[in-house]
Order: C-alpha cells, then structure tokens, then sequence
C-alpha cells in the first residue's frame, strides 16, 4: 500500500464508530501548543515527577538502556544508551528508515476504526524502538506519553520492532497531570517480533478521570518468538477500549497477555486481549484480574482463535466485586477452526470471601488487614518472562500503585 | 488458662452447644472425641470468636479476661491459635506469607526465618511459595496449618482433626512438633502452654500425651476422663456406650 492509499483508506474511515466502547467525539480535543525539548527527564517540571514515578518512569534512568518521553504532542526527550538499540520518536525514524514504511498499518488496519484512521491523518509522533539482530537488550527501555495541557487530543503511532534473535525489554507508562480536566490519547502500537526475538512490555496507564483513552495494539510473532505484555491499570479513567490482538503466526510463536485492573469511581472500561494462532504450535495465555468498587462497569474479554495444528491457548479471567453499584462483565471467547488443537478457559467472579477474612483474623491479622492482603493476593499475578531485576521492578510498581487505591 | 461456663451456641440460627462447660489449666492438654455431628469444631470455632458461631448464653474466659465478645484477632494477639479442619484457599498469598502473618512479621519476603521453620515440618521452598491451600493434600494441608501455629506460637492452641489424611510418617512428625507446642517435652510444672485437640483416630495421641479426655454428644460435653481409659471405652463400646458407662460410674462414685 502506498502513502496515498493509506491517507485514502483512513480518510473514508474518518466516520467509521469503533465496533466497541462508546463512541468519542475526536473534534473535541486539539493538538496544543509545542513543548520545548529537555536536556534530562530530570529537567521535567517538578509538579510532574511524581506522575513520571506513578507511570514506572525513572528519571534518572538508572538501570535503563534508553528513556523517551512525549509531552502532549512534543517529543521532549529521547536517549539511547545501548548499542544496537534504536529509539526515537516514530516521526524522525520514517526519515531515518525508508523501510520503515513497510510495517505501518501492517499489524493494524489504519481502516479498523475511525481512532485508528485519526492517528494516520493527524498523527502526533509517537515512538520507534528496534532492536538490531542477535542483540539481547536485557536493561529495559522506558518510554512515557504524557499529558499536561487540558483538551489535548494526544495521536501517536509506537512501532516496535526486535529482529531475529534479539530481546527487548520496555516499560512504558502513560500518565496525566492533575490539573488536566479532560483529554484524549489515541495510542496505536504495531509490534514485530521476529523469529526467535522476545518482547516483554510492562505498561502501566496512570490516568485520572476526565480521560478519554482508545489504544489500538497488535502483535506480530514469527517462528519461536516471544511476546508478553503486562498491563496495569489502578487509576480512575473516564473511558477505556482497548483489543489488542497477537498474530501468532510463526511456528511455535507465543504470547502472553496479563492484565490487572482496579476500577473505581466512575470508570468505564471495555479492555480484551486476543490471539490468533495461525502457526503451527504456537501458544498463548491470557489472564486477567479486574476489580471493581464504586460504580465502575468493567467488560474483560479475551479471545483465542485457533487455527494450526497443534495450537494451544488458555483464558483465566478473575474478577473481584467490592460494591454493589460496581458491574463486571466476563467474556471469555474461543474459536477452533481445526481439531488438532486445545483451547481453554475459565471465568470467575466473586466477591471477598468471609471464610478467607476469618482465616487471616485467626492469624491475627484485623479484618481491614486481611480485606488488604487478600485483594493484594488476588491481583498478585506471578509474572513470568521477566529479566530479575525487571520482574522485582514491576513488583514494585505494582506495589506502588496498589498503596494508592488501598 | 480457659474458662468456659454454660455456653449456648447458635449457628444460623440452629443452636449446636448447650450449657457447655469446660476448663483447661495452664500446662494441660485436652481431647476431644465425639461422633460426627456432635459440636466439637463448633466449640473450637466458638472460642476462636468466628462471627457466624454465635453466643446465646454462657461465657469464655481466657486467661482471667472474659472475651466472649472479643473478635477472633483480639484472642489471637492474647495468645490463642487455631490448626484448622478445612481451610480456605487464598489465591495470591503464599504459604510463606501466611508464615509471616502468623509470626506477626510485616516482612513480605520468604526468608531464613521463615525457611527453617518450614524445614522442620518437611516444607520445601517451592512449597511455601505455593498460594496457601490451593491443591495442597490433605495431609499438606495438615502441615501447612501446623507450620502457622509453630510460626504463631500460641500460649493455647486448638487443633481440628490434625492427623486426618495423614500419611503414618508424617502423623509421627505432626505429633512431636504439636507435643513440642505444647510444652510437653517439659517437667509438667515447668509446662506453660495448654492445648485442645479434636480427633478421631486417636492415633496422634501416641505422641501426645493428653491430660484428660472429653467425650461430646450433641452439643454437650456427656463424660470426661483419662484419655487412655476413654478411648479404650470408645473403641470397645462406642461413643454413646461410654458415656453411659461414664454416667454410670460417676452415679457409683456418687455413692
């Protein structure tokens, strides 16, 4: 597809609603004025550090092997520390890159919605993170998109790519300024993991509740790839949808979905994750944990289709009501289209269970202590695939966000 | 130590103990027989103060203080613990961290202290970082629940069936380390804890020796004794053929 097909696709998809989610109403959000570039994330203003803390970002970028931060709709800063390892913002990599262009809308179709269609006709940069054949970047990368003017309509495109046998390891949080009423962020992120590369991304959404949020993600996973996501979710948000989809299309390609959600006040949350697996002895794992208190409404979907030989895959949906004017919706979906292959789930919602507080009382623990350590235990997923200091990094951050909300 | 005078209790709304009395003194150990059914993890729960085990009448007293209104955690922290029957699963919290919540600890790491305590009931690592009860074997379960009360340390310490679903070896090991809990390796004067066991096999009392034993039959306590002569009694006559026999000789001793 040439550069004027794809401008003419998204343009008829310019009024094109979302299949789900509610629908947004784009022309309310602007793009806002430049930001001017900084010499460190240090030098960010001190009225935002501590939401670059709350999204897993250092700004010291100790133990980080490149760090790239968005404001609003500036690229503000971008570093890389670590050889054989791109990034930059996705703007300065077409420049950079005339090949770059054969993985935009591969993974996503710019036509899929009209959110998607939006961030190609006014697309306001995004970042670009590739890691160059053979080479295990095992320090994370640390990416941030943040928001600090209000009615901004933030539209990036993330491309990510790992060439044959290398690994990447991003953190990347998404994060808000309090003094921001509303505002939009329309995210698409296209990763490409080829055969025998890995990719963990860990992202953590540190929203607040005027926010507006439609992130379009796929994957694509070759031979022998690996792709693992971790997504935290523990601040208010107005409106979330999201459906990333991994294309498990190489032989014995795996990914692995784990979501943790903590919906409360009045957040609105439509949030799935979905693999294909086209190839043969691929795999996938889609978990997640949602808990709802005030008067969220949450709808947690998976969905894995199988289509080779010998393909598996597993949706463990859990959710955890703490009130009564909060609602859940579990959709766990499986299509097979062959019968050499396994394809399982299980959902389950529940509610605090009294034998379980009692049981923590009896060892001594007060009821409002045993409520804590039991919903702390019901969000604690093992995390799997993680370098150690990166999983004992996404702990933290957990924790962190967890001391929030408890 | 414990005190416990004419209590009534109600589950749901369906009353399981009558008029129950019971004392167990510093350095004692009781047992507690009965067919299925008749109130004895009733009475246990009762003590411990669950919510759902209801108070009509009667009182606890537990080492001077009445507490029949205290909740479960406030007679924890004055020195009573609890091996249970059927423990609940917890997803997400380790049997590690249960060690640590026993011990009072805020340490939120598996380490050393936690390890070697393990290793004295046979736990491994990778078994301590499983999520407590989930899966575990009945007599994992057993061990584990064991594992807390030792990290607990109780000064009174109620076991629920603790030998059931035990394997022979590890009945051998569960016994030696309850008997150690309860200061029986000790001079009985220099015994400072005090325990209540329920059992059915009788088995674990190999290795532990009680002081006295109870036999309940729907919801009261029918006849107490030397625990050897009341299990011999049960295993030759039956529950209900003892307690008559009780009856009887408590009427010739009234003489």
């Amino acid at each position: 597809m040439t550069k004027k097909e794809i401008i003419e696709r998204a343009g008829r998809a310019k009024a094109k609603k979302a299949a789900l989610g509610e629908d947004i109403v784009i022309e309310n959000y602007v793009t806002g004025k430049e930001h001017d570039p900084l010499n460190s994330l240090g030098d960010f203003p001190e009225e935002y550090q501590q939401d670059l803390l709350d999204a897993g970002i250092e700004p010291s970028e100790k133990d980080r092997s490149g760090s790239f931060l968005q404001q609003d709709c500036s690229v503000v800063f971008s570093t890389v520390k670590y050889r054989g390892l791109e990034l930059m913002s996705t703007t300065d990599a077409m420049k950079k890159h005339d090949w770059l262009e054969d993985y935009l809308w591969k993974a996503v179709p710019v036509d899929i919605d009209k959110y998607a269609a939006e961030v190609e006709l006014d697309q306001t940069h995004g970042y670009f993170i590739r890691s160059e054949a053979g080479r295990k970047v095992t320090m994370p990368v640390q990416s941030c998109l943040f928001i600090t003017s209000d009615k901004i309509g933030q539209k990036v495109h993330n491309i990510i790519i790992a060439e044959e046998d290398s690994e990447l390891h991003i953190i990347t949080g998404c994060s808000v300024s309090h003094a921001v009423n509303s505002a939009l962020h329309l995210g698409v992120s296209e990763f490409y993991v080829k055969r025998g590369a890995k990719i963990t991304f860990t992202m953590i959404h540190n929203w607040s509740r005027g926010m507006e949020v439609r992130p379009r993600s796929a994957v694509v996973i070759e031979d022998d790839g690996v792709f693992i996501s971790n997504y935290i979710l523990m601040t208010p948000v107005k409106s979330l949808q999201m459906y990333p989809t991994a294309y498990c299309v190489g032989r014995n390609a795996r990914a692995t979905f784990q979501t943790i959600i903590y919906a409360h006040g009045d957040t609105k949350i439509d949030s799935g994750s979905r693999a294909v697996l086209r190839g043969e002895g691929s795999r996938s794992e889609i978990i997640s944990r949602v808990i709802a208190t005030d008067n969220a409404r949450v709808i947690a979907r998976g969905d894995v289709i199988g289509e080779a030989a010998n393909a598996k895959g597993h949706i463990e949906c859990r959710g955890l009501m703490l009130s009564d004017s909060a609602e859940v919706d579990s959709i766990p979906e499986l299509k097979a289209t062959r019968k050499d292959l396994d394809l399982s789930h299980e959902a389950a919602v529940g509610k605090v269970a009294e034998e379980e507080i009692q049981y923590l009382m009896a060892r001594g623990l007060s009821e409002s202590e045993a409520t804590s350590v039991i919903i702390r235990g019901f969000l604690n997923v093992d995390i799997t695939g993680l370098p150690d200091a990166l999983a004992r990094e996404t702990k933290r951050m957990f924790d962190m966000s967890l001391e929030k909300v408890m | 130590m414990l005190e416990i005078k004419d209590l009534t209790v109600e589950v749901e709304g369906k009353e399981i103990l009558r008029d129950l009395t019971l004392n167990i003194e510093r350095g004692e150990v009781h047992v507690l027989f009965g067919p299925n059914g008749c109130g004895k993890t009733t009475l246990l729960m009762a003590i411990l103060g669950l919510p759902n085990y209801k108070v009509k009448k009667g009182s606890i007293t537990f080492k001077g203080v009445n507490i029949t209104d205290f909740p479960t955690n406030e007679r924890v922290k004055r020195g009573m613990g609890m091996s249970f029957q059927h423990p609940p699963e917890i997803r997400g919290v380790k049997l590690g961290d249960m060690v640590n919540i026993a011990q009072g600890r805020k340490e939120e790491k598996i380490d050393e202290n936690v390890i070697d305590l393990a290793k004295r009931l046979n736990i491994s690592v990778d078994f301590l970082n499983r999520d407590v009860n989930l899966g575990f074997s009945g007599g994992e379960v057993k061990r584990s629940e064991i594992l807390q009360l030792l990290a607990q340390s109780p000064d009174f310490a109620m076991f629920d069936e603790p030998d059931s679903g035990v394997d022979i070896e590890n009945i051998e090991l569960i016994g030696k380390i309850i008997s150690e809990l309860m200061d029986r390796n000790k001079m009985p004067s220099k015994r400072k804890k005090a325990g209540l066991i329920i059992t059915h096999s009788g088995s674990i009392m190999r290795y532990i020796k009680a002081d006295r034993a109870h036999v309940m039959l729907e919801g009261r306590i029918a006849c107490s004794g030397m625990p050897d002569e009341i299990t011999k009694n049960i295993m030759e006559n039956g529950f209900e053929k003892c307690v008559e026999l009780c009856v009887r000789s408590e009427e010739v001793g009234a003489e």
